[in-house]
């Protein structure tokens, strides 16, 4: 397939073009990064119950080794991602902005994993329920940044059948490559992660859904997926592409009702790293202790792709890409779209974290926002159908109920209202804020 | 390997932290309101060719005022000034384009105050007045000041040596479209000479084609869409045609309404103003047909020659009702009624 040919699919309406800078880092390979002489891993890393540690202070532990017990179905385990001795278990800087419980492991230097995992090349003939606890007890979450886990997922009631898997290689964050990259670099890997996810669902639907603009990977990705049934699927370049809801309907043409999930219209979406993890859980028993992580930006010197050990800190790829420029002003866990802005760079890697995005001065807005002159490019914008700049209208006035019938809960958080926004409205920042003390009036 | 000693760690950088995105498109409202007021030079410019030294004039106290009153209102309010944003130019600009030439300069004055400390900064300021500011100062000079406000004056190019002259509009009014091609000779020249606005009338009405090359640039920038403007003129040439003709139905002259009076200047640069039309676009569709509606009406059964502006200004309020009614639905909405929970 020759690179201009790359025919993509119709799709959601709204949007928006934010300059994607993803020449940055997308020809550069993935080189892995430094073991790290201390990882922070944090107790919890995914959406749900944190877990309880299964260790203590002084206690030798192998990599792989599973150092923190899920207390819930909608839980991950956690597992030491190097081997060496705890030395500390208590709160520690996390990428959500608090001091979260987390256990710090010293490396001993020998990276020796744990014993007892046995390679099985013929993964494919185990049971879905087999398969599922193998992922389950990999501590697999969702590695595209929403860190669901994936057990749960892959756990739909009887009444939602589904009949199609999508695995979401958008990549529609400006700057971030990390997805890019490990499609470059392990397509077979995903193609056999996405099998043992349509086996589990027992689904004969596999699509990739890619954004055009990485003609390299869609390739990739076809080949690898050549004699089966999987299909690669060009998605437009239009960011929130890779939102769950948007992917569906670009691929499947369905629509997700509001207010409902993907396995409402029979489909379950997930990372293409996610795909990858399972791979390595199901074939080397691997639990998930390390990712691909794009450290980006003008505000570092050497932007470059990781792959990084789980709760290795920031400051440490910010060093091996070259330490920050001289104009650093911010430093972003993920993408500059819907990524968290960080106040240090002590904060480790987790399992969502795709990329570390660091902008210099210059590209830094902190002007403050005007009145809104109702110009309605948010409306245009938004992926939802929601009218932003009358949602931003009665929040900035505290009416969160007014705000509420204005389909306040439909919106994801996208960002794309607020990038359009000529009176640079933060309209995310108000609507997170309506979400918060709408939950708190009802408790 | 080590490498070399660096110098001493310095103080570690103190970074900025906010809600996302962190990253903006480069639209800001002050580029907008500046680059609307570029799109109005062409015209400014035919005002001034036709008009000469009393449309400066015009233009300039219109400026003038409008921008000392922003600033006063603000500072008294204790409010930032925020003359920068461009907004208060905007509505000095398009007020002297609804202005005649020959006015006396009290009248951009009061329209000026009127619009600015009247229409915009007792309702709140940018983005919370309900009416568009420059159509309320018109149409308070307009009530207050009725027989100069309809009194026009020849262009330049015309050589008529008459210190007033009747707009085509009032002419086809009030004397009949016969009287009309007395005036202007032939159909043809009647046409030519409203596209390139060698007519009497306010000093932005005039130049058709001055105007549509504005309106062209915002439309190829995306600041304006077709959404309001396009089914206003159209409404307007529609009826007009059917309702327009003394010899009954279809015999109107479609062209000629919708190239005369405020049609283009109001339809593409006043209805499309943000703040008091419509956002969302199917809205912004039934607001512009209405206003077009409206006009016509005016037009042919009211006691005003041209309706332009008071059809703009009742289809104002109605505008935050459209985009109530007409929102769009929601992303999965429909598909969520037979959803089990």
């Amino acid at each position: 397939m020759e690179a201009s040919t790359v025919k993509a699919h119709d799709t959601f309406s709204g949007g928006v073009h934010p300059a994607d800078n993803k020449s940055l880092t997308a020809h550069k390979p993935t080189v892995a990064a430094a073991i790290p002489k201390r990882a922070i891993i944090p107790l919890s890393q995914h959406i749900g119950a944190p877990t309880k540690p299964l260790v203590t202070i002084g206690q030798e532990v192998k990599k792989g080794e599973k150092i923190g017990e899920t207390t819930g179905f909608v839980s991950a385990p956690v597992h030491a991602s190097i081997s060496g001795k705890v030395t500390a278990i208590g709160n520690f800087p996390h990428i959500l902005g608090a001091d979260l419980p987390s256990i710090v492991i010293e490396s001993d230097g020998k990276d020796e994993w744990i014993g007892g995992m046995n390679e099985n090349p013929d993964y494919l003939l185990l049971s879905p329920d087999e398969l599922k606890k193998m992922v389950q007890d990999a501590g697999i979450v969702g590695m595209g940044g929403a860190t669901f886990p994936t057990h749960v997922k892959l756990s739909p009631p009887k009444e939602k059948p589904i009949d199609m898997v999508i695995l979401n290689g958008a990549e529609c964050e400006p700057y971030l490559t990390s997805d890019h990259r490990l499609m470059l670099e392990k397509p077979k890997e995903i193609i056999e992660g996405l099998k043992v996810l349509m086996r589990i669902l027992g689904v004969s639907k596999g699509y990739i859904g890619i954004e055009a603009n990485k003609p390299d990977a869609i390739e990739t990705m076809t080949n690898a997926a050549a004699g089966s049934e999987i299909k690669v699927w060009p998605v437009k370049v239009k960011y929130p592409q890779g939102a769950e809801k948007m992917l569906i309907k670009a691929i499947a043409g369905r629509t997700v009702p509001a207010g409902g999930l993907p396995m409402d219209v029979g489909v379950v979406v997930q990372n293409v790293g996610t795909a990858e993890a399972i791979y390595n859980a199901v074939r080397y028993g691997r639990p998930l202790i390390e990712r691909y992580v794009t450290v980006t930006g003008r505000g570092v010197k050497d932007p470059k792709n990781f792959l990084v050990r789980i709760g290795t800190q920031f400051s440490q790829l910010v060093e091996e890409a070259g330490g920050l420029t001289e104009d650093a002003a911010k430093v972003i866990s993920g993408g500059p779209m819907m990524g968290m802005s960080q106040y240090t760079l002590d904060v480790p890697v987790i399992k969502g974290t795709s990329g570390i995005t660091i902008l210099p001065r210059s590209e830094v807005i902190t002007k403050p926002y005007g009145p809104c002159i109702r110009c309605g490019r948010c409306i245009d914008a938004c992926p939802m159908k929601l009218q932003p700049s009358y949602i931003g209208l009665y929040i900035e006035k505290g009416h969160y109920e007014d705000a509420k019938a204005y389909n306040l809960m439909d919106c994801f958080e996208c960002g794309s209202c607020t990038f359009v926004c000529p009176a640079n409205r933060p309209m995310v920042q108000w609507v997170k804020k309506a979400k918060r003390e709408l939950a708190k009036k009802k408790n | 390997m080590e490498a070399p000693a660096q110098a001493q760690p310095k103080e570690p950088q103190k970074l900025i932290v906010s809600i996302g995105p962190h990253v903006h498109d480069v639209e800001s409202t002050a580029k907008i309101m500046w680059t609307v007021s570029a799109a109005l030079l062409p015209a400014t410019l035919m005002s001034v060719y036709y008009f000469g030294i009393p449309a400066i004039e015009v233009i300039l106290v219109c400026l003038a005022v409008s921008l000392a009153s922003e600033a006063a209102v603000q500072w008294m309010l204790k409010r930032p000034v925020t003359l920068s944003d461009g907004s208060a130019f905007l509505t000095g600009l398009l007020l002297a384009m609804n202005l005649p030439a020959n006015a006396p300069l009290y009248i951009p004055a009061v329209a000026s105050f009127i619009a600015i400390v009247i229409a915009k900064q007792l309702f709140g300021g940018l983005g919370f007045n309900i009416f568009n500011p420059a159509l309320i100062g018109r149409a308070f000079v307009l009530v207050s000041f009725a027989k100069i406000m309809t009194t026009f004056s020849p262009t330049r190019v015309m050589g008529i040596d008459a210190k007033t002259m009747a707009t085509p509009l009032v002419l086809l009014k009030e004397e009949g479209i016969a009287k009309l091609l007395e005036v202007y000779h032939t159909k043809a020249v009647l046409y030519q000479d409203l596209l390139i606005g060698n007519r009497a009338g306010s000093l932005g009405e005039t130049s058709v084609i001055a105007l549509l090359l504005g309106a062209a640039f915002l439309m190829a920038k995306r600041y304006i869409t077709w959404h309001i403007p396009i089914p206003f003129i159209a409404t307007v040439g529609v009826l007009t045609w059917i309702f327009g003709g003394k010899e009954g139905l279809m015999t109107g002259d479609p062209l000629l309404h919708m190239m005369s009076g405020g049609l283009i200047l109001g339809a593409f640069f006043m209805a499309t103003d943000y703040v008091t039309g419509p956002s969302v676009r199917s809205a912004q569709i039934v607001f512009g047909i209405c206003a077009g509606i409206l006009t016509t009406l005016i037009r042919l059964k009211g006691g005003y020659p041209e309706g332009v502006m008071f059809a703009i200004l009742l289809m104002n309020c109605f505008a935050p009702l459209l985009d109530r009614g007409m929102k769009s639905k929601v992303f999965g909405k429909a598909e969520a009624k037979g959803v089990k929970k």
